[in-house]
């Protein structure tokens, strides 16, 4: 019964109707090439939103992951119109590299300072973007000063779907594997519902926040190559104010701001949906100034029925636990 | 949101005389970095040291500042408001649609803070009444009402306010003495008798350190936070009459990045963001010292995007610091 409750049936369900609505006018837009085309574009988003939703679970919050994906976007591609020859597998390397190391410093302020993360990652999310400038004085890297290797990785298609989709469907296994079965995935669950709890039975609360930030920190790396050579530019303005859409998408999913509460799922399906409806809006003719009030209207929403269905519950961190106890009683 | 919850705040038996608190307070190190900042431009930049060219410095903070009084407030309860700069592009918007239908200077201020009242009404019920996290509520909210500008304005612009209008962002009291400058002092003083001097300004405070202990103290912690939620808005309404009359023209990106500034500033005036601690002339210390860094560097010919990295670092840095230092000794 819990599963036609649960908050990402719900979801799921809402982005079903959505898909039906949008359907009923313009059938192509269910095509599966333009479904995959739609899945492709929402790839990015998702990649930040999985590692996101861990930092999240432990209570904190990385406003710094567009800066971190701008900034490494920008290092790839200088790398790229300065010597050509580099091979993709290196730059993505690198771009993980550097962005895990983003979201090292991130952690490291957040665990041995205790300096509440939402002022750590406004900090670095400025003093990031500001690099860039300082880096690349302010010019753009074009098309013409990318080779064709580097541009062309994100787009090359296997299996009938782009490498950008296949990093999104990857980031997302991974993450879902990483969560449910690893010590670290249960860690950020246990620090993020009861922190007391979690250092009595061993957890280090802020070593589990650092990784949290590592792991957010080298997907925004990631995505800061994948970004740059998709679309075959950089410029310091890069994905600005992609942090809150970021953000929306694990609300929407049901990630609780108080930490330690959603899923994996939840997060994917809020990234589907808003990837749906920024793709939907050209298609059904409306002017894509309404997708800033729209997201904003289905954080709203997503957020107030969220609380509503978690109130009474409060925080289950063993879940499969409590649902055989009910079971039991039932 | 980090392990600072994890170590009870500890309130010692007998307080300091106040001198002793006086010079081991942040507002006396924030007054001491400003002093500096203002020594170091004027040896660095013949320019600086000149009445006209400090008024005109003054322009880089007052209007944030006059938001951040309201904010600190908030802040100091517990919550934060992410939307002030959408409502100042609404509440511009709003004002843009009054004027372009003939709407008088009285009319359009009118309009520009019921506008303000009414966001901050909107964040205040969803906050209150329904019990949302505020940090969501405001993520939801900054896209919702920015969302209606871009809608209303798509890239359109407003322009025709009456030439008197223009007198709240360019008008001069006294010889160099804007209008705007002297509209900050006086709120500086309002807000300093709201917060240190009243019963008011103490239930902020109780509600910031323990909101529970406050409610079962009889403290109406919700209508509390409502009134705060409304200052916000009403502030944020009287930096878009003071920012729009000052450019003479609104479109949807006004003021657009503002909600971290002016937490930026809050923050960097000693108000915890966590809740409960805070003061009125740490902010207005703090929107000096922001004002003087960006003036002295803007007079270096520093582009605005690396005054941000200062930005950045000041933030992380004043409370990285004395943590450091803290560790450090023992």
């Amino acid at each position: 019964m819990s599963l036609f409750k649960s908050r990402e049936a719900l979801l799921a369900g809402a982005i079903l109707v959505l898909l039906a609505l949008i359907a009923s006018r313009f059938p192509a837009f269910i095509a599966p090439d333009n479904l995959a085309r739609v899945f492709t574009d929402t790839s990015p988003l998702l990649i930040l939103a999985l590692g996101q939703t861990v930092v999240i679970l432990t209570r904190c919050i990385d406003l710094s992951v567009a800066a971190n994906l701008a900034l490494t976007g920008m290092v790839c591609a200088m790398l790229n119109a300065a010597m050509p020859g580099v091979p993709v597998v290196v730059i993505l390397l690198i771009a993980v590299t550097l962005g895990a190391v983003m979201g090292m410093v991130n952690g490291l302020l957040v665990w041995k300072l205790a300096i509440p993360s939402i002022v750590v990652t406004l900090g670095t999310m400025t003093i990031y973007r500001g690099t860039i400038f300082l880096i690349s004085d302010g010019a753009w890297v074009n098309a013409h000063e990318m080779s064709a290797a580097f541009t062309g990785f994100p787009r090359a298609t296997v299996l009938g779907l782009p490498m950008l989709a296949w990093f999104g469907i990857l980031a997302a296994v991974v993450m879902i594997v990483m969560i449910r079965s690893t010590p670290l995935g249960r860690a950020f669950y246990a620090v993020g519902g009861n922190p007391h709890a979690a250092v009595y039975t061993g957890i280090s609360v802020g070593r589990t926040q650092f990784w949290a930030f590592t792991l957010s920190g080298a997907l925004a790396g990631l995505c800061g190559y994948l970004w740059v050579a998709r679309y075959a530019v950089a410029y310091v303005d890069i994905a600005g104010g992609f942090e809150l859409e970021v953000v929306a998408a694990c609300v929407i999913g049901g990630i609780s701001i108080a930490g330690g509460a959603g899923t994996i799922l939840g997060t994917i399906l809020g990234a589907l949906f808003l990837g749906i409806v920024k793709n939907a809006l050209p298609v059904v003719d409306i002017s894509p100034f309404w997708q800033m009030a729209i997201s904003g209207t289905a954080i709203i929403v997503a957020v107030t029925l969220n609380t509503r269905n978690t109130k009474r519950k409060g925080r289950i961190i063993l879940r499969r636990a409590q649902e055989q106890t009910e079971g039991a009683t039932a | 949101m980090s392990d600072a919850s994890l170590t009870p705040r500890r309130i010692p038996d007998r307080l300091h005389s106040p001198a002793a608190r006086l010079l081991g307070s942040w507002e006396l190190l924030l007054l001491v970095v400003a002093v500096a900042i203002f020594i170091a431009n004027s040896l660095a930049s013949p320019y600086f040291l000149n009445a006209w060219n400090l008024s005109d410095a003054t322009f880089n903070f007052t209007e944030k500042a006059m938001i951040a009084f309201a904010m600190a407030l908030l802040i100091i309860a517990g919550e934060i408001d992410l939307s002030v700069a959408s409502i100042i592009a609404l509440a511009s918007t709003a004002m843009g649609a009054a004027a372009s239908v003939g709407v008088g200077t009285p009319g359009l201020i009118v309009v520009g803070l019921a506008t303000g009242l009414a966001c901050g009404a909107f964040n205040g019920a969803l906050v209150t009444r329904l019990g949302l996290p505020s940090i969501v509520v405001t993520i939801g909210t900054m896209s919702l009402f920015r969302g209606i500008s871009f809608i209303v304005l798509g890239d359109g612009a407003y322009r025709d306010y009456p030439s008197d209008f223009a007198y709240f962002g360019q008008g001069y009291v006294f010889w160099v003495i804007s209008f705007e400058f002297v509209l900050f002092a006086v709120l500086a003083v309002i807000y300093y008798v709201l917060l240190h001097r009243t019963n008011f300004g103490r239930t902020v405070y109780a509600i910031g350190n323990n909101a529970t202990a406050a409610q079962f103290s009889g403290i109406r912690v919700a209508r509390v936070k409502f009134i705060l939620f409304l200052l916000t808005g009403l502030m944020s309404g009287v930096a878009a009459i003071c920012l729009t009359s000052r450019l003479g023209s609104t479109r949807p990106s006004i003021g657009m990045g503002w909600e971290l500034e002016v937490v930026t500033m809050v923050v960097l005036g000693g108000v915890s963001i966590l809740g409960g601690a805070g003061s009125i002339p740490g902010v207005v210390i703090a929107a000096f010292v922001m004002g003087l860094v960006t003036f002295g560097l803007g007079l270096l010919n520093v582009p605005g995007i690396v005054m941000s990295i200062f930005i950045g670092l000041m933030l992380i840095g004043v409370i990285a610091l004395p943590r450091l230092w803290k560790m450090w000794r023992k």
